[in-house]
């Protein structure tokens, strides 16, 4: 059964001169729950566009995201946000760490907008990243590899159906990349959400079992492209 | 919890202007709680200030003239009157008790009065209360040049009980004008917290007869302090010396004289209020200005908020909640900068008039202003609310891929 279903979604934005500009044209795509899928895409392919999409964080022109039974296009903003809280984790290439919370509570705050937030969860979070001992600290007392983990930890504080990796990799080593991908590939699994992961990193998208070209699925970029 | 706890780290993480702009609410904070407590608690004290009087009987000429030289002891004597005045009036069955004062020294810039006794053994300065002498001493002998001192006079010139002094002449201290006469303090009095602290009495012969002053008016008085036995007295004592005479001056009630006074300067009270209010806006404006400076700052963590699922409301509580914050902290530290403002000027007043302000008295203005303030601030915090309402979720998570 299809966590996510997408068909017919279209989104574009306005050129400095007026022009509507298509950046995402997806006619169908679908995300079974547990599902772990990597998507590929250059730079300015519309893979954030298209998680902004399915996050709820924008607002597609037209078409459809059906997340279970919540058709998210449909949705005041209040009630995508709701859906964004308790449906969704977000792993970002910066990481968009708060940095004048510490630890912890960059992980309370992941669960703070959708369900009750509980301090002992978060702290698990933190110990299953291997961050027991960093609870205390701030985004910038921490090495990029370990803002990445405590990153991975708020994601899956709500315990989303869903979790959406935008380049989570990007900003990593190679050897803090293998972990971080590790850790978010298994956290997942064990929490049992489904994970959609975009990456032009080959050795990220070599890690999944399920990789898809985003050329493939977003038909604006091939069109804009044969133009 | 999540609010306050975004509200905290904002406030940690711009803690400069944080303190800065509840310093700024605590200064307009503390200088309404002054204005409003000081204007009425000097208003209400300075009418009900009477000491134990209610009537005072003088030379023809201003009701306020004649209380303030002769109740709060400050401002010259209108003109003497006769002894005889004094007998009449003392005679006079409304009357419950007359003391006659007689004022035109000074020792080192305070008030010497010459006054009979019964000031000491029949008047209540306040119901129950008369003036006592304390630590070992005794009221004056009016034969012998002997000195009762106020507990503030005692204090600020290190007066006690067998200390001397000689008289100056004059209601201004001017050591050129020296007396004579050697006067020994007998007696200090207990603080009464009336304007009878900053004065020192001595016999009223005494006063009357100092060498350089006129032999001629060696019996005449300043004024004498009537205690009436009813208000109807009032009324009849009235009539009789400033309706039908023409000669004296009757000050009745001493209250309503005092009333009349902040009455006429009551533009004034409207123009610090003004100038609070205004302190206030700008204080509250410069909340306003702090947070919305930093907006920009802001913006990318609103848009991580957002993105973790913070409605827009919510972002616009905590922007109006940090307001509220730095504005209540602000009116935490303004009860600190009401206590030093009231602490210097009830010290001024107390020095000059005599009369106690309490700083610790309640006024309905140490509720209202702080609400005032808040709710001030809630309305500022709506600008920089509404900015951080419209912020752009996706334009500020950079970098986009």
């Amino acid at each position: 059964m299809s966590l996510l279903n997408i068909s017919e979604l279209k989104k574009s934005f306005l050129s400095p001169g007026g022009e509507a500009h298509a950046v995402v044209d997806v006619p169908s795509f679908s995300l079974g729950e547990k599902e772990q899928v990597a998507l590929s895409g250059e730079s300015g392919s519309g893979k954030t566009t298209f998680l902004n999409l399915i996050a709820g964080i924008i607002r597609a022109d037209s078409g459809s995201i059906r997340i279970g039974e919540t058709e998210l296009t449909s949705l005041k903003e209040s009630k995508r946000d709701r859906v964004r809280a308790s449906e969704i984790g977000y792993i970002f290439q910066t990481f968009n760490l708060l940095q004048g919370f510490t630890c912890l509570e960059n992980v309370l705050l992941g669960m703070s907008f959708g369900a009750k937030a509980d301090r002992d969860v978060a702290k698990k979070l933190l110990e299953r990243v291997g961050l027991s001992d960093r609870m205390s600290h701030f985004p910038r007392q921490l090495s990029t590899g370990q803002q990445q983990r405590v990153a991975v930890a708020r994601a899956l504080a709500s315990r989303p159906r869903l979790v959406l990796a935008d380049e989570p990799t990007g900003n990593l080593d190679h050897q803090n990349a293998r972990d971080a991908l590790a850790l978010i590939r298994e956290t997942c699994d064990e929490t049992g959400a489904a994970l959609l992961l975009v990456s032009h990193d080959r050795a990220v998208l070599e890690a999944f079992e399920v990789c898809r070209d985003l050329k493939e699925i977003n038909i604006a970029r091939r069109e804009e492209a044969a133009v | 919890m999540t609010l306050w706890l975004i509200v905290r780290r904002s406030l940690r993480q711009h803690l400069l202007s944080t303190f800065i702009t509840s310093m700024s609410i605590a200064l307009a904070g503390g200088l309404c709680l002054s204005v409003w407590t000081i204007k009425d608690q000097a208003n209400a004290t300075f009418t009900g200030v009477d000491s134990g009087f209610d009537a005072v009987l003088g030379a023809r000429g201003s009701k306020l003239q004649l209380v303030l030289n002769s109740i709060f002891h400050v401002e010259a004597s209108a003109g003497n009157l006769a002894w005889e005045d004094y007998t009449d009036i003392k005679a006079n069955p409304s009357v419950a008790a007359a003391v006659p004062i007689a004022v035109g020294d000074n020792f080192r810039g305070y008030r010497l009065v010459g006054v009979s006794t019964n000031l000491f053994t029949e008047i209540e300065y306040k119901p129950g209360q008369r003036f006592e002498v304390y630590g070992g001493g005794r009221v004056f002998d009016p034969s012998r040049r002997e000195a009762v001192v106020g507990s503030f006079v005692a204090q600020k010139l290190g007066l006690g009980v067998g200390d001397t002094f000689h008289p100056y002449h004059g209601l201004i201290f001017d050591e050129k004008k020296q007396h004579a006469e050697t006067y020994v303090v007998v007696g200090v009095l207990r603080p009464s917290n009336t304007p009878s602290d900053r004065v020192i009495w001595i016999p009223l012969a005494g006063l009357q007869r100092m060498s350089g002053h006129d032999p001629k008016t060696a019996t005449d008085l300043s004024a004498v302090l009537v205690k009436l036995r009813s208000a109807q007295a009032g009324f009849r004592l009235d009539l009789l010396y400033n309706k039908q005479g023409n000669r004296l001056t009757m000050a009745w009630p001493i209250g309503q004289i005092m009333a009349q006074l902040f009455s006429k300067i009551s533009w004034f009270d409207r123009v610090l209020e003004l100038i609070a209010y205004l302190v206030a806006v700008v204080a509250v404006g410069s909340v306003l200005a702090s947070i919305y400076n930093s907006m920009n700052e802001r913006r990318r963590d609103i848009a991580i908020l957002r993105a973790l699922g913070a409605r827009r409301r919510t972002i616009v509580g905590t922007i109006i909640l940090e307001t509220v914050a730095i504005s209540a902290f602000g009116m935490v530290l303004a009860f600190g900068v009401y206590f030093a403002i009231f602490t210097l000027v009830a010290s001024v007043i107390r020095a000059e008039m005599g009369v106690v302000l309490v700083a610790t008295q309640w006024h309905p203005v140490m509720l209202w202003a702080p609400g005032l303030m808040i709710a001030l601030s809630a309305v500022a915090g709506l600008v920089p609310a509404f900015k951080a309402y419209r912020t752009n979720v996706a334009d500020h998570l950079v970098p986009v891929s």
